[in-house]
């Protein structure tokens, strides 16, 4: 048991201590005594050789946000460190509870800008949950339980552990068992019984309830808890971006995406509610529009784990500082017997028949205005996620991680959600492109039974697509990549043309034969430029045992609507072309 | 925009005055002074920050997600007592020392220093007395100046003690706060 260690064997057992199991990473000068250590533990702790940092990074936060477990990623001094910063500040905005381990420079030269110095523990210090520069091998077991401890409790986010190129080197006898020393961090999980009781009478009093789901609800495991409190209500539920997998989409009771590109009946019910009971979001921005002007005639109750939430973005009537899971879990118990919920009952029936109107009225015409070009285009994208909806439905076993762009929110639109938490997997609060090809490794490694889709567009793609080659050296088969390729950056595109006439300023976009990219990388590429050919593709995709990539040419100007332009109210959409 | 003064315990642990003073910054509040030392307790430290802010509630809360801070109080509307020290260098030729000293006397300020043609003096006192104090000797003409931020303290029973964080003793019996 306490037999002397080098700093980088004590790191690899604390990982293991800590039921890691999987790390991705690359190696360099400084951090390559823990390298050289890992080969020792390679049978419990498994090493993936990323191409890019970046890519390491993401696949950590893939594998996190697929399992809730924490993610590991790796990177030596200098630009190792430098290259994990957009998927540190990536898990910073999304909760995901991510491991950052850096190499640093031998204490002996630390300040004196040797080879690879960067001050890492400097620069990620905003986007990190905490972070730690080890000096001392004495210190290690203790920081490295500790880090896991904060990335993984409480509102879950990313911790970077940089260590001296010594303190990995010198030999100490670690000790395990000293108690944790954190009295400025004691999350709240139980909620507030006072607070709960509150928004029960809240809830009873509304004649116009809603109900938003977000992030939260996912990451404490709260679905079942969320079916059975929407249930017993018969409030309808919103599911955020982050959301989406939380409640599924077939439930009566579902109505989708708000915000930005959300559904206008949605938008309508948040700007109409009475009470508007928000578990496990933010009220970011993309969902709230101009703040001020978000849900004017509603009463908020916020669930939050994270206090500092509650009240920064939207003014909050009832204020409950938890965890979703315990929170709903509290508010089952603390509601009354069925008959006095006859009246909610009553009015909320209502309520949700006259959403179901506005759905109707809005949903038909985008459908028809979203499709009105069909005829004329080769290869309309929304042809893509049709076919691969009804595919991935009658398959099942599947998830879908996106990147960022219009691809990202005709997937969140178009696909039915119905596969349950961590299905649905995106870069959200940070929005960075290039998430989803290095996410889907970690994803693939995670789920090795499930078919993991990453699509991607044609801008995103080009900025990580060198993790096809580490996800062909690890013999990752699960993997199928859909580029939605339309040779533009889609989103600024669109913006260009809604707001800036038609300004296509550095979105033009060209890019190698992805198909052929793909074959070189020792995958299965396919091209695809006509609807017709959809379905085959998906279809030859599946049956393929292996990695296989599909170039989707669709049509080049197509835009995601319904929208809300920046900065105004949810209430003012542009819902189709002829709005805009 | 309101003037706050907010009183930390915070862990003594390397980075923590940067991760306080870098949270204030980013998220777009002004600091005007911050003080720092140790408090009673071994380990834990005491800051004094002072900030504009229409909303400090938000910059309490955001304060508290940084792991090492403890307990975050604003006390600006509280009975407190603000210290702030000044330390001056003051032109003093003969001709005016005399004059010098007993404006100190009015004030309690203390010479700390005399040299041939200059003065230290060093005066503590709330925050409006130092003032008042820097502009009345201002004529005499004020070489150097430094001041120390202002620290506050509430009065009477209540406070913020950082010997209620402390639960057991940590390594070499060092008594290690566990609590908030």
């Amino acid at each position: 048991m306490s037999e002397t260690r080098t700093g980088a064997q004590i790191m690899c057992e604390a990982l293991i201590r800590e039921g890691v199991e999987v790390m991705f990473g690359i190696p360099g000068g400084a951090i390559m005594p823990f390298y050289y250590a890992m080969w020792e533990y390679r049978d419990k702790l498994r090493h993936v050789l990323c191409r890019h940092e970046q890519g390491a990074g993401h696949a950590a936060e893939g594998y996190a946000r697929a399992t809730g477990r924490i993610g590991v990623c790796i990177g030596t001094s200098g630009p190792g460190g430098t290259n994990l910063v957009t998927p540190i500040a990536d898990a910073m905005m999304d909760s995901t509870p991510l491991l950052a381990i850096c190499g640093q420079v031998g204490s002996h030269v630390l300040g004196k800008d040797a080879f690879q110095e960067t001050d890492i523990t400097g620069i990620t210090m905003p986007i990190t949950k905490h972070n730690y520069l080890v000096k001392d091998v004495n210190d290690l077991a203790y920081v490295f339980r500790e880090a896991i401890y904060i990335a993984t409790t409480g509102r879950p986010g990313p911790v970077l552990i940089d260590i001296t190129k010594d303190a990995m080197q010198k030999s100490t006898v670690p000790n395990w068992d000293q108690k944790l020393n954190l009295p400025g961090y004691k999350p709240t999980y139980a909620p507030n019984r006072k607070q709960v009781r509150e928004a029960v009478k809240l809830l009873l009093s509304a004649q116009k309830p809603l109900i938003i789901a977000g992030n939260g609800v996912i990451m404490s495991g709260a679905t079942e808890e969320l079916r059975q409190f929407a249930e017993t209500l018969r409030i309808p539920v919103i599911t955020t971006l982050h959301g989406i997998g939380s409640f599924p989409e077939s439930h009566p009771l579902s109505l989708g995406m708000p915000g930005m590109h959300g559904w206008v009946h949605c938008n309508r019910a948040i700007q109409e509610c009475d009470v508007l009971f928000n578990i496990g979001g933010r009220f970011d921005d993309r969902v709230t529009g101009k703040a001020s002007t978000f849900a004017p005639n509603a009463k908020v109750i916020h669930v939050d784990i994270d206090p500092s939430e509650i009240g920064k973005n939207v003014k909050v009537t009832v204020p409950i500082v938890g965890d979703a899971r315990l929170t709903l879990l509290a508010l089952l118990e603390e509601l009354p017997e069925r008959e006095a919920l006859a009246e909610l009952h009553s009015h909320a029936s209502d309520w949700l028949e006259h959403i179901r109107d506005l759905q109707e009225k809005h949903q038909g015409k985008q459908q028809y205005v979203n499709r009105a070009n069909t005829a004329q285009w080769a290869l309309p994208p929304h042809d893509v996620y049709e076919k691969l909806n009804r595919t991935l439905a009658a398959r099942g076993n599947y998830r879908v991680v996106t990147d960022v762009g219009q691809h990202q929110m005709w997937a969140a639109q178009l696909i039915d959600w119905n596969a349950g938490p961590r299905t649905h997997i995106t870069s959200g609060g940070a929005g960075t492109m290039g998430f989803a090809v290095p996410a889907s490794l970690g994803v693939a490694i995670a789920h090795p039974n499930d078919t993991i889709w990453a699509i991607v567009g044609d801008g995103g793609f080009q900025m990580t697509n060198q993790e096809m080659a580490t996800i062909k050296q690890e013999g990752i088969k699960n993997i199928k990549i859909a580029v939605i390729n339309n040779g533009y950056l889609g989103m600024v595109r669109q913006w260009q043309e809604l707001f800036e006439n038609k300004r296509y300023s550095g979105t033009p976009l060209s890019g190698p034969d992805f198909a052929k990219l793909a074959e070189a990388y020792g995958w299965k590429g396919l091209t695809v430029e006509h609807a017709d050919q959809v379905q085959e593709a998906i279809d030859e995709a599946h049956a393929t045992d292996g990695p296989v990539l599909i170039d989707f040419r669709v049509e080049r100007e197509v835009n995601v609507f319904p929208m809300v332009p920046q900065n105004k109210s949810i209430a003012e959409m542009i819902i189709t072309e002829a709005d805009a | 925009m309101k003037t706050h003064t907010i009183v930390l315990l915070v862990q003594d642990r390397p980075g923590v005055l940067s991760r306080v003073a870098g949270l204030v910054r980013r998220r777009g509040y002004n600091i005007q002074s911050l003080a720092v030392g140790h408090s009673e307790q071994p380990g834990v430290s005491r800051m004094t920050i002072v900030v504009e802010s229409e909303d400090v509630e938000q910059v309490v809360k955001q304060l508290y997600r940084l792991i090492e801070v403890i307990k975050v109080s604003d006390v600006t509307d509280d009975p407190i007592v603000e210290r702030e020290m000044v330390v001056l260098k003051l032109n003093a030729p003969t001709a005016s020392r005399h004059e010098i000293v007993s404006m100190c006397g009015v004030f309690d300020a203390k010479i700390v220093d005399v040299g041939a043609s200059t003065m230290i003096v060093e005066m503590t006192g709330a925050p409006a007395k130092v003032e008042n104090f820097i502009e009345v000797v201002r004529p005499y003409g004020i070489r150097e100046l430094m001041r120390t931020g202002r620290i506050a303290m509430v009065r009477g029973a209540r406070g913020q003690f950082a010997t209620e964080y402390v639960e057991h003793a940590g390594p070499n019996g060092v008594p290690v706060p566990t609590t908030k």
